[in-house]
């Protein structure tokens, strides 16, 4: 009886979660395969069950939805590339920093942290006018440049705390055979490093990919903008299609959850390894 | 001669290791210098040329009397700490609970978990454009339902100021929530088990157990937690801007939002000053929590 009590009790507690979790995900979903009349009907559930609008957006068949897949297209390109040299960036100061031990190190890291810690909002004001001084605004490559800045203190961060737990003896060991630092960092350290750089990777390629407030400041042509930007356009009107909002929605938002999941034990450790000693 | 041979090579092997150790120590603060290079590189370029930057165009006084006198900002400034103040600490509140809920292992509990960290991993803008529909005031789904559930009109989410700044805080809590709850997870996970059956074995209560047990083991953490958050929230632009706007009339900006208004109606000065307000908030955060993620990872090392 007490068991059945205490069961109950936790069905109270997890019931209003599972509701506050997944009544915006159902509305989005609901109204991602509901047909146009929908849209104001504030159903639970669609009146015909339909997949014309994922059709619509496939073909391109609407004014916000134009320029659809080059728009994909940016945003895979812009979060690969920019998974990409944060990985390759942070990879070298890690390494630097960790293992070669350089002079400086710590203060770099140090400035890396407090960077990670400056609300991202704030330094897009004065990062947005830079941009235009370098010549980079409306380029995808300033967007790029961008996510690496916000991506590499984390991942600098991580992978140095990573690197600290090898042994060093492999280290020694390998410079006893005359190896050159580059020939450690390429023989020794990267195999060791793997699933700590798949999730650094990952973080990185994510950020960008979920990035909204620098990709519309820095970014205006609309087969220059990403999916993320197209999506905001979308308020631009009153009386916006929001089921192919939702369908738009719903396509981009896939990708990342697929892959937050299938990495979700990495991206938590990082923080909380440190968080927890603290 | 046998022997002297064999000290000869060993002298000129002792030699060698010595040179290649002279000149190791060299090459190796060489190449540790240059991996540095890129990290170093685009730290000056896009971190401390633009903060500079920032902070030359705010160095006049003028343009924080002109801030002042934006009615805008002083309502600005009490939705952000209430942002921070209530926003934060009530999702704490909530993560440390639900925290103590999702660490048992019970199947169904443990699948909820799953579910519960869609927020978290789904990206923001289709989740909160989802919210601000479904709090349309005409035709949204909750003013629809509770029309058709009671026959009266819901209230106005999204165009009461007071309500629809509300409304942001709740999505913000529904952002990030699950992240927060994950990390708490961990920590609880952490606390050794025999201290709870011990604790039960002598009697003690649910409460005294949270008391005694939970709430020491967990404090460092969740107060590291909460300080991270405060300080990540200042910067949540989407919140607000994707499901308000700022709206209705300006009235629930927060300064990350009205630092971007300025920056679009081309009056830098004012959103940098604007900034520049939330550093005696945003510099201890940031001081404190350096040092102590330094000092962790220091421990980490050993």
């Amino acid at each position: 009886m007490r068991k059945y009590l205490n069961e109950a009790r936790l069905f109270l507690i997890g019931l209003p979660v599972f509701l506050w979790t997944l009544i915006p995900i159902w509305h989005l979903t609901v109204l991602s395969f509901s047909p146009k009349d929908d849209v104001t009907a504030g159903t639970w559930l669609p009146s015909q069950f339909t997949v014309q609008n994922f059709e619509i957006i496939a073909g391109q068949k609407h004014y916000y939805l134009n320029h659809f897949w080059q728009q994909f297209g940016n945003s895979l390109f812009i979060a690969v590339v920019a998974g990409l040299l944060t990985l390759l960036i942070a990879t070298f100061a890690a390494f630097s920093i960790s293992r070669l031990k350089t002079r400086g190190g710590s203060v770099v890291m140090n400035f890396a942290l407090a960077t990670y810690l400056i609300p991202a909002a704030f330094l897009a004001v004065p990062m947005y006018k830079v941009m235009g001084q370098y010549g980079l605004l409306n380029l995808q490559w300033s967007l790029i440049l961008a996510m690496v800045t916000l991506a590499s203190p984390y991942a600098i961060w991580v992978l140095k705390q990573a690197s600290d737990k090898l042994p060093y003896e492999l280290d020694e060991a390998a410079i006893m055979d005359g190896a050159t630092p580059l020939q450690i960092l390429r023989l020794v350290y990267l195999p060791l490093m793997k699933p700590s750089l798949v999730a650094i990777g990952t973080y990185a390629l994510l950020l960008a990919w979920n990035e909204y407030l620098y990709a519309f400041l820095l970014l205006s042509k609309d087969s220059d903008v990403t999916l993320a930007v197209a999506l905001g356009h979308f308020l631009s009107a009153d009386d916006s299609p929001w089921n192919l909002l939702m369908a738009t929605g719903l396509v981009y938002a896939l990708p990342p959850a697929a892959i937050y999941y299938a990495f979700r034990k990495y991206m938590v450790g990082g923080l909380t390894a440190g968080a927890t000693k603290g | 001669m046998l022997m002297r041979a064999s000290t000869l090579t060993a002298r000129t092997a002792l030699d060698s290791t010595a040179a290649t150790g002279h000149k190791r120590f060299n090459s190796w603060q060489m190449w540790g210098a240059l991996l540095l290079v890129p990290y170093v590189l685009v730290f000056a370029v896009f971190v401390i040329y633009p903060v500079v930057y920032g902070l030359w165009v705010a160095r006049n006084p003028e343009s924080y009397a002109r801030l002042f006198q934006d009615p805008v900002f002083p309502r600005t400034v009490v939705n952000t700490l209430i942002f921070l103040l209530v926003g934060v600490n009530l999702k704490f509140l909530i993560a440390l609970g639900l925290s103590g809920f999702f660490v048992q292992q019970k199947r169904w509990i443990q699948a909820l978990l799953l579910l519960f960290l869609l927020p978290w991993a789904i990206p923001s803008i289709p989740t909160i454009l989802s919210f601000r529909f479904m709090l349309n005031p005409e035709w949204g789904l909750i003013n629809n339902t509770i029309f058709r559930l009671f026959g009266i009109d819901g209230p106005g989410w999204l165009t009461e100021p007071t309500l629809a700044f509300a409304s942001s805080v709740l999505v913000h809590i529904w952002k990030s929530l699950p992240f927060w709850t994950l990390i708490l997870i961990t920590g609880r996970l952490a606390i050794p088990t025999e201290l709870y059956e011990a604790a039960s074995v002598d009697g003690a209560s649910r409460w005294q157990q949270f008391r005694f047990i939970t709430w020491p083991a967990l404090a460092t953490l969740y107060l590291t937690s909460t300080m991270l958050s405060m300080v990540w929230t200042l910067g949540d632009f989407n919140s607000v801007y994707l499901l308000t706007g700022g709206g209705p009339g300006d009235q629930t900006h927060v300064l990350a939002t009205l630092g971007i208004r300025y920056l679009r109606i081309d009056q830098l000065d004012l959103a940098m000053a604007s900034i520049v307000m939330a550093m005696p908030l945003v510099l201890p955060l940031v001081i404190f929590m350096v040092r102590r993620l330094a000092a962790g990872e220091a421990k980490l090392a050993h």
